[in-house]
C-alpha cells in the first residue's frame, strides 16, 4: 500500500479514541438494522426480522452490564457476582411499570389490580406500588432501587474493608437472598411466574413492529451514553484512584484518599448501569422473574468481562455480544449442553487470550503500525488511556 | 536547631500541627503489643519541628510498627501519640493522617504500578481528595510546573509517561520519595530508602533528604550505618520496643548500652 494511504488511515486512527469507535460502530450496526429491518421486505436476504431486532437488542442490554461489571471489576477491582440483582431490580421496577399499563385488559379486568394480585385475593396495591403507573417513577426507580441496594451494600462491605473472596461470596449471597424473597408471593412482586402480559409501553404497543425497532435504538442510544459516562469515569483522575485503589488499596489511604468513599460511590453508579440494562431489557423479552437474581446469571456476567478483556470497556462489550451469541447459537442446538460449552469456551479463551479478546486488538494495532512502518510509539498497553 | 518553623506555604490546606513549643510529634508512653509480644513498650519520642532525625534499632526493634501507630495503620494499646499540640492522631484514620501533613515511605516500595510514574505523582498532590473534586479535576499550570519539577529531583523526568511497574527498584524507591515530596508533609517518615540502591543513589538520596530538613520534618529508619552518619545530627535507637538511647552519632556510639545491644552485635 502506499504511503500516503496508510499515513490518512494512520491520522484517523489517532485523532479517534476508544469513545468515538464505540459509538461509531454503535451507530453503524444500529443504523444497519434499522434499515435493513424497514426497507428489505420479508424474504430479502437483506432483511432483519423484528425477532431479530429484539434479539440484538437484549444483546446490547447485556453489553451495558457488562460494562457495570467491568467498571467495578476491571477497574476497582470489586469482583461483584451479584450485579444480577441489579440488573433484576432496574428490571422490576420497569415490569411494575408496564404491569400497571395493562390496565383492565388483563385475564381478570381489574383496572387497578395486575392480575397476580386478583388471584391472591388482594382488594388494594401494597404501598410499595404506589405511584408505580407514572412513567417519572419508573425512571426514578430505575436508578433508585439498584442504587440504594448497592449504597447499602457498599457502606456495610467496604467500610468494614471486606475485599477479595468475602466480598465476591457476599454479592453472591445478596443475589441468592433476594432471588429466594423475589419467588415468594407474599413479597407483591408476582413471586414465581414474575411480572409478565404486558400490553403497551408510554402509550405503544409492545406486539408493534415499530415499538420493537424503538426499544432496540433506545438500547443503542443508552449503550452508548453509558458508555461514555464510564469512559468520562477511567479517564478522569477519579479514574486513576480507582486502578490505584485495585493495586495497591493501602497505599492509597496513605496519599490521603478514602478508598471506601470511592468504591462505594463507583459501585453505585455500576449498579444504576446495570438497573438501566434491566429495564431496557425487560420490554424487550416480555418478562421479569426472579431468575434473573439466579447467582449463576451473575457469574455468567462475569465470564463475558473476562472473555471481552477485563479493564478496557469495550472489551466488555464484546465479551457480552459474543457469548451471548454463541449462547442463541448453541441453545438452539443443545439447550442442555450450554454450560459445557460455556465453560469450554471460558477455558479455551484463557489458555489461548489470557487478556481476553480486547487483549488481541493493540496486537493487531502494532502490527498495523508495523505494515505501515511506523515503528516509533508502541505503546506499553494499559487499561487507563493516558492523555 | 529546635525550632525553625515550617514554610508557611507548605500546610495551607491542612489541620495544622500547633508547634509552638517547637515540637512537632509527640509519641508518650506507646505500646502495641501482637499475641502478648510487645513490640512497642512504653515508648517516649518527640520529634522537634525541623529536624532530621534517624531511627535505628535491631531488626524487630519497632521501628516499622512505630510508623504503622503514627500513620494510623496500627492503634497502640495504651499511650498518646500527637501532631503538634493539640491533633491527637489515635483520633484519626490513615487518610485524614495523611491529609493533616504526615507523608510515609514504606519499607518496601510501594507505587501504583499499573499507573504511569506522572500519574503516580498527580495522585500524590496536596490538595481535595474528594470524589467530586477528582472527577473534574484538571491540573493547572502550577501544578504541572509542581510535577515536573519533582520529576526533576527524583531524575524521572525521561520515565514521565512509563508505567511505575516498570521501573528498577531503586527508581521505585525514589519515586515513592517523589510522591511524599508532591503530597507536602510537614513530617516524613521513611523507612529504609536506601534498601536495594547503589552506593551513588544513596548518596543522591542522603543529599536529598538532607536538604529536604528544615523546611520538613524527617524520620529516616535505616540499617545502613554509613548512610546514617552522612546524614544525621540527631540518632534514636530503640530496642525491644523502647528507645534506648538518643544523641549525636559519637554520643550514640560512645553509649555504653548502645554498644553491648547494637553496635557490638554489628562490629562482633
Ligand atoms: N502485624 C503484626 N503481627 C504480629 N507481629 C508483628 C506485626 N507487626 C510487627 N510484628 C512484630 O513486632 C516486632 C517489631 O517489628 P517491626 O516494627 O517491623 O520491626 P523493625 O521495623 O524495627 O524491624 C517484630 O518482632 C515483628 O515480628
Ligand atoms: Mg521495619
Amino acid at each position: 500500500m502506499s504511503n500516503k494511504s496508510g499515513s490518512i488511515l494512520l491520522d484517523l486512527k489517532n485523532k479517534f479514541n476508544t469513545l468515538h469507535w464505540v459509538v461509531a460502530s454503535l451507530f453503524i450496526a444500529t443504523f444497519y438494522v434499522t434499515f435493513c429491518n424497514l426497507v428489505f421486505a420479508e424474504g430479502s436476504i437483506f432483511h432483519v426480522s423484528s425477532y431479530t431486532v429484539t434479539l440484538f437488542g437484549k444483546y446490547l442490554c447485556y453489553a451495558m452490564l457488562a460494562l457495570a461489571v467491568d467498571l467495578v471489576w476491571g477497574y476497582c477491582g470489586i469482583l461483584s457476582l451479584g450485579h444480577g440483582a441489579f440488573f433484576a431490580l432496574g428490571g422490576y421496577a420497569m415490569g411494575m411499570y408496564l404491569m400497571r399499563q395493562i390496565g383492565d385488559r388483563g385475564v381478570y379486568g381489574n383496572p387497578e389490580l395486575p392480575d397476580f394480585m386478583v388471584f391472591l385475593n388482594w382488594d388494594a396495591l401494597p404501598w410499595y406500588w404506589a405511584g408505580s403507573d407514572s412513567v417519572a417513577w419508573m425512571v426514578v426507580m430505575v436508578f433508585v432501587a439498584p442504587a440504594i441496594l448497592a449504597f447499602v451494600f457498599g457502606m456495610l462491605a467496604f467500610r468494614s474493608r471486606v475485599s477479595g473472596v468475602y466480598l465476591s461470596i457476599m454479592t453472591q449471597a445478596v443475589t441468592y437472598a433476594l432471588m429466594l424473597a423475589f419467588f415468594r408471593n407474599e413479597m407483591g412482586f408476582g413471586g414465581n411466574n414474575g411480572l409478565t402480559d404486558f400490553k403497551e409501553i408510554v402509550g405503544f404497543s409492545l406486539q408493534s413492529e415499530s415499538t420493537k425497532l424503538g426499544l432496540f435504538i433506545v438500547t443503542a442510544i443508552a449503550l452508548a451514553f453509558a458508555f461514555f459516562v464510564c469512559h468520562f469515569i477511567v479517564n478522569s483522575k477519579m479514574g486513576r484512584v480507582v486502578t490505584a485503589i485495585r493495586d495497591a488499596e493501602n497505599r492509597v489511604r496513605f496519599v490521603g484518599y478514602k478508598p471506601e468513599n470511592y468504591k462505594v460511590w463507583i459501585f453505585v453508579v455500576s449498579a444504576m448501569i446495570a438497573g438501566v440494562a434491566g429495564a431496557l431489557y425487560v420490554p424487550q423479552v416480555g418478562i421479569i422473574n426472579p431468575g434473573e437474581f439466579s447467582p449463576l446469571n451473575s457469574i455468567e456476567m462475569v465470564i463475558w468481562v473476562a472473555m471481552g478483556g477485563r479493564g478496557s470497556l469495550y472489551g466488555a462489550i464484546i465479551g457480552a455480544i459474543v457469548v451471548s451469541y454463541a449462547k442463541t447459537r448453541f441453545t438452539a442446538i443443545m439447550p442442555e449442553a450450554w454450560l459445557y460449552g460455556l465453560g469450554g469456551l471460558f477455558v479455551l479463551v484463557t489458555l489461548l487470550l489470557p487478556k481476553g479478546i480486547a487483549g488481541m486488538l493493540p496486537q493487531l494495532k502494532s502490527k498495523f503500525d508495523e505494515k505501515f512502518g511506523k515503528t516509533n510509539n508502541v505503546k506499553t498497553s494499559t487499561p487507563v488511556e493516558s492523555k | 536547631m529546635n525550632n525553625k518553623a515550617g514554610s508557611p506555604l507548605l500546610a495551607q490546606d491542612h489541620i495544622s500541627p500547633d508547634t509552638r513549643h517547637g515540637v512537632i510529634l509527640y509519641a508518650e508512653n506507646v505500646s502495641v503489643s501482637f499475641d502478648g509480644f510487645k513490640a512497642l513498650n512504653d515508648l517516649n519520642l518527640y520529634i522537634n519541628d525541623g529536624e532530621l532525625r534517624c531511627l535505628i534499632g535491631a531488626n524487630g526493634a519497632g521501628k516499622t510498627t512505630l510508623m504503622d501507630v503514627i500513620t494510623g495503620k496500627t492503634r497502640p494499646d495504651t499511650g498518646r501519640v500527637s501532631f503538634g499540640q493539640q491533633v491527637d492522631l489515635l483520633q484519626l484514620n490513615e487518610s485524614e493522617i495523611a491529609n493533616a501533613g504526615i507523608g510515609r515511605k514504606f519499607q518496601k516500595p510501594t507505587v501504583f504500578e499499573q499507573l504511569t510514574v506522572f500519574q503516580n505523582l498527580e495522585l500524590s498532590l496536596a490538595g481535595d481528595k474528594g470524589i467530586w473534586v477528582s472527577l473534574f479535576h484538571k491540573l493547572n499550570s502550577e501544578q504541572k510546573d509542581r510535577i515536573a519539577e519533582i520529576l526533576k529531583t527524583i531524575g524521572l523526568t525521561a520515565n514521565e509517561t512509563q508505567l511505575a511497574g516498570a521501573l528498577s527498584h531503586g527508581q521505585k524507591q525514589w519515586l515513592e520519595i517523589g510522591m511524599l515530596l508532591a503530597a507536602e508533609p510537614r513530617l516524613l517518615l521513611v523507612d529504609e530508602p536506601v534498601a536495594g540502591m547503589t552506593a551513588q543513589e544513596t548518596e543522591r538520596t542522603a543529599e536529598l533528604l538532607t536538604s529536604l530538613a528544615g523546611k520538613h520534618s524527617v524520620v529516616v529508619v535505616e540499617h545502613d550505618m554509613a548512610f546514617v552518619r552522612s546524614i544525621a545530627r540527631k540518632v534514636t535507637v530503640l530496642h525491644q520496643g523502647s528507645v534506648l538511647a538518643e544523641g549525636t552519632m559519637s554520643e550514640i556510639q560512645s553509649n555504653p548500652d548502645v554498644i553491648q545491644v547494637y553496635l557490638g552485635e554489628e562490629q562482633g
